[in-house]
């Protein structure tokens, strides 16, 4: 299959390139760009007039609920959201059930998941073994059956000499460790940001202190260990200023946030909207504010979309029994593109946080659009409207804070592989 | 399923008049008086030989209490019964809550029964939201909701009827300096209270507690706070006391009932900082010789039994307000 991508805006953030270019693709990889190179043929000519081509957007976390979770997503619902959202490559934490702390668990996975139409698949693995932050987990093996990280997901390694050796183990490897920073006795049965709005609501708090201590430990023992640290899902001001002395000091520590914590502050809990209920929590509008800045100058490294599929049974509870999460696949673009117009930033530098940069946390020469890589590519109509309803969101997860709301950035077309995964011409 | 929450605030119509009883918080101060002005006249009703009235007659009103209580859903009780609504008292904590059955699974075949009111009490914070979320999003509207506590958030007739006492005795709130002392962190009753206070124009609340009783940024509701009860107490027309649990001594929030006693408890030597004319309410069941000593909970400035009395006319009037004839 040789595609012909023309009349498109190339913007390709590892290059620092953004002009009127065409793309050529054949035998799964970028074989042009600009010029048609000798002797291509294009069997099919895909229109990128009034669109943005760039390389297929790099997600650093999305769960995918299997193994264990089919109730609330599939493999197939979810890469059906991926590819509608421009995302051909993406990171998911270990927290199914069973968690991935076994290799012959990441190979079914990374098996089922090797269909053409689907986006690439790289594994988290279990730090340690049920997550259960004790016992070391097979990291050389699990590596070996795909796994690009090891981490906890939300949870925390209590016993801080465990997660010493831990750290050390993967670091004999020079494996990354992605954690989440945040304390679980000051979480404990938190729901909301310990501030105004809990105090309001009678919601138990997770103070910002819960994700400074649970930094300063992680910080202290990447220092100790010389582990390849990235911290995952920053939530406030502090934690970034933490990060930032600690690269500033030395230490080679990298991190993201998520795309609500980005346009979402503890407001938007208003009258107990579960679609809100997120870990981290959502935290104030300054915390909110230092993100969205720290995102723009690099400080946080990589913008990801935590998606998190849950029923509407998981939903429809009180706010304090809710399930945790909001879906996110398909609107780690628009989100993205809504925050590059509100901080006037250039769109190369804002794809960039969604593209060559998790792609080079995830360690994998993607996420750019260079001659020879993989043909992964994403275009998007900057103009148009995508409207979220339960209805347009292909993920089965209908869960998001974002429904009812139009935003300009709509997928046209997303190749994967130089497969046309998603053709957004025929809805 | 049904429709998602969305999050919004059903508790208004879209004439600015009362559908839900949800929280005080936002409520116009003219519909806060004016439950108040309706409530004075059932007071006399249970002056009278029969003591009911026709204005939920043919009503169903269903207590759902998915937290146990005996005060508040007794009072709520007798305010249907006297306002001629039948009533149906059913304690989810001990029946289809254990079986499994999610919350709007019940309130779903409740409904089915033709209730026109659900009087709710729940240990989950926004529980009474969810309710009238859902039935608003699948069209039945017409129920009422009344919330009669939900977890730490609001127990908005308890706010009510303190209101009503303090305007019993003390006429004018916008001369008045009014004290909430004890466990502001875990109490729906004083976020109630607090918002009650703002509304009506009363122009100092304090709360009085040791620092592990009290939410992150409650100054920001509109209080002063205070860590020392002798400070806290001087110069005040009110003191509200508030209900110290017992599981509070877990968790690292107090030492001991007695060391909380003699920081703050209330004892006659303490209320003496207050105004001579000021009085003291709580919400009960009190603790004596915890939050407040047996002296000043049967003493004159007490009026605590009346707290309970105009409670049955709030309630009354909140009920007939929503569902009346």
């Amino acid at each position: 299959m040789k595609i012909h991508i023309k009349n498109g805006r190339l913007i390709d953030p590892a290059s620092k390139t953004d002009k009127p270019l065409d793309v050529f693709v054949a035998a799964g990889r970028i074989v042009g760009v600009g010029d048609t190179p000798a002797g291509f043929e294009a069997s099919s000519v895909l229109d990128a007039g009034g669109c943005v081509v760039c390389p297929g957007l790099v997600d650093l976390s999305a769960r995918l609920r299997e193994p264990g979770f089919e109730y609330r997503a599939t493999l197939e619902s979810e890469m059906a959201a991926a590819a509608a959202g421009g995302v051909t490559r993406l990171a998911c934490p270990p927290d199914t059930d069973p968690v991935l702390d076994e290799p012959g668990l990441v190979e079914m996975l990374t098996h089922r998941a090797r269909l053409p139409e689907f986006a690439h698949v790289h594994p988290v693995g279990a730090l340690t073994t049920q997550l259960e932050g004790k016992a070391l987990t097979e990291m050389a093996e699990l590596a070996e059956a795909g796994c690009v990280a090891f981490g906890q997901a939300n949870r925390a390694v209590v016993d801080t000499q465990v997660l010493l050796r831990a750290m050390m183990y993967a670091a004999t490897f020079d494996f990354p460790v992605w954690l989440q920073a945040q304390d679980p006795f000051l979480a404990r049965k938190g729901v909301a940001h310990d501030g105004e709005v809990a105090a309001r609501l009678g919601l138990v708090g997770i103070p910002v202190a819960a994700e400074t201590i649970a930094l300063a430990t992680i910080l202290q023992l990447a220092r100790e260990t010389g582990a390849r640290v990235h911290v995952t899902r920053v939530s406030s001001a502090a934690g970034v200023e933490m990060i930032t002395a600690a690269r500033a000091a030395g230490i080679g520590v990298t991190c993201d946030v998520a795309i609500h914590h980005l346009h979402l502050c503890e407001n938007d809990v208003g009258f107990f909207n579960a679609h809100a209920r997120l870990d981290p929590p959502l935290r104030s509008t300054g915390d909110r504010d230092a993100l969205r800045k720290a995102l723009a100058s690099g400080a946080i490294n990589a913008l990801c979309s935590d998606h998190t599929p849950v029923d509407d049974d998981g939903k429809q509870t009180p706010f304090d029994e809710a399930e945790v999460g909001a879906t996110g696949l398909e609107l780690l673009l628009p989100l993205t593109l809504k925050w590059a117009r509100e901080m006037k930033l250039p769109m190369v530098t804002a794809l960039a946080r969604v593209t060559s940069d998790p792609a080079r946390i995830l360690g994998v020469d993607a996420g750019c659009l260079k001659v020879g890589a993989p043909a992964d590519i994403c275009v998007f109509d900057p103009v148009a409207d995508y409207l979220v309803s339960r209805e347009a969101l292909k993920s089965q997860g209908k869960n998001t804070p974002f429904l009812g709301y139009a935003f300009p950035g709509r997928v046209r077309y997303t190749l994967i592989d130089g497969h046309l995964a998603f053709d957004g011409t025929l809805s | 399923m049904s429709v998602m929450n969305t999050g919004g605030n059903p508790q208004l119509n879209r004439h600015g008049e009362l559908k839900h009883l949800l929280t005080i918080e936002g409520l116009p101060r003219e519909v806060l008086t004016r439950i108040l002005d309706t409530a004075a006249p059932f007071t006399e009703v249970a002056e009278r030989e029969v003591k009911k009235l026709p204005l939920l007659r043919g009503k169903s009103v269903f207590n759902l209490f998915f937290e146990n209580s005996t005060r508040t859903r007794t009072t709520f009780e007798i305010a249907a019964k006297r306002l001629s609504a039948d009533v149906i008292n059913l304690n989810i904590s001990t029946s289809s809550a254990n079986k499994g059955e999610t919350l709007l699974d019940t309130v779903d075949n409740l409904a089915a029964m033709q209730a026109d009111m659900f009087v709710v009490r729940h240990a989950s914070s926004g529980a009474p939201y969810l309710i009238a979320q859902h039935l608003a999003a699948t069209d039945r509207d017409h129920i009422h909701v009344v919330n009669a506590g939900d977890g730490r958030h609001a127990h908005p007739t308890q706010g009510l009827l303190d209101m009503y006492t303090i305007r019993h005795y003390k006429k004018d709130f916008t001369q008045l300096t009014v004290a909430i002392v004890g466990d502001v962190l875990h109490s729906r009753v004083a976020r109630s209270q607090i918002h009650a206070l703002n509304i009506l124009g009363v122009p100092e609340i304090r709360v009085i507690a040791p620092k592990t009783l009290l939410p992150t940024g409650v100054e920001r509701l509109g209080v002063r706070v205070f860590n020392d009860m002798r400070e806290g107490l001087r110069g005040v027309d009110v003191v509200m006391m508030l209900r110290l649990q017992n599981e509070r001594m877990q968790g690292a929030l107090l030492p001991s009932t007695q060391e909380f006693f003699k920081s703050w408890g209330l004892t006659p030597e303490k209320l003496a900082l207050a105004k001579p004319d000021a009085i003291v309410m709580h919400p009960g069941p009190m603790n004596r010789g915890v939050e407040i000593d047996s002296a000043v909970a049967d003493g004159k400035q007490a009026v605590i039994l009346p707290q309970v009395t105009f409670g049955i006319a709030v309630r009354m009037a909140v009920m007939a307000m929503l569902g009346g004839n």
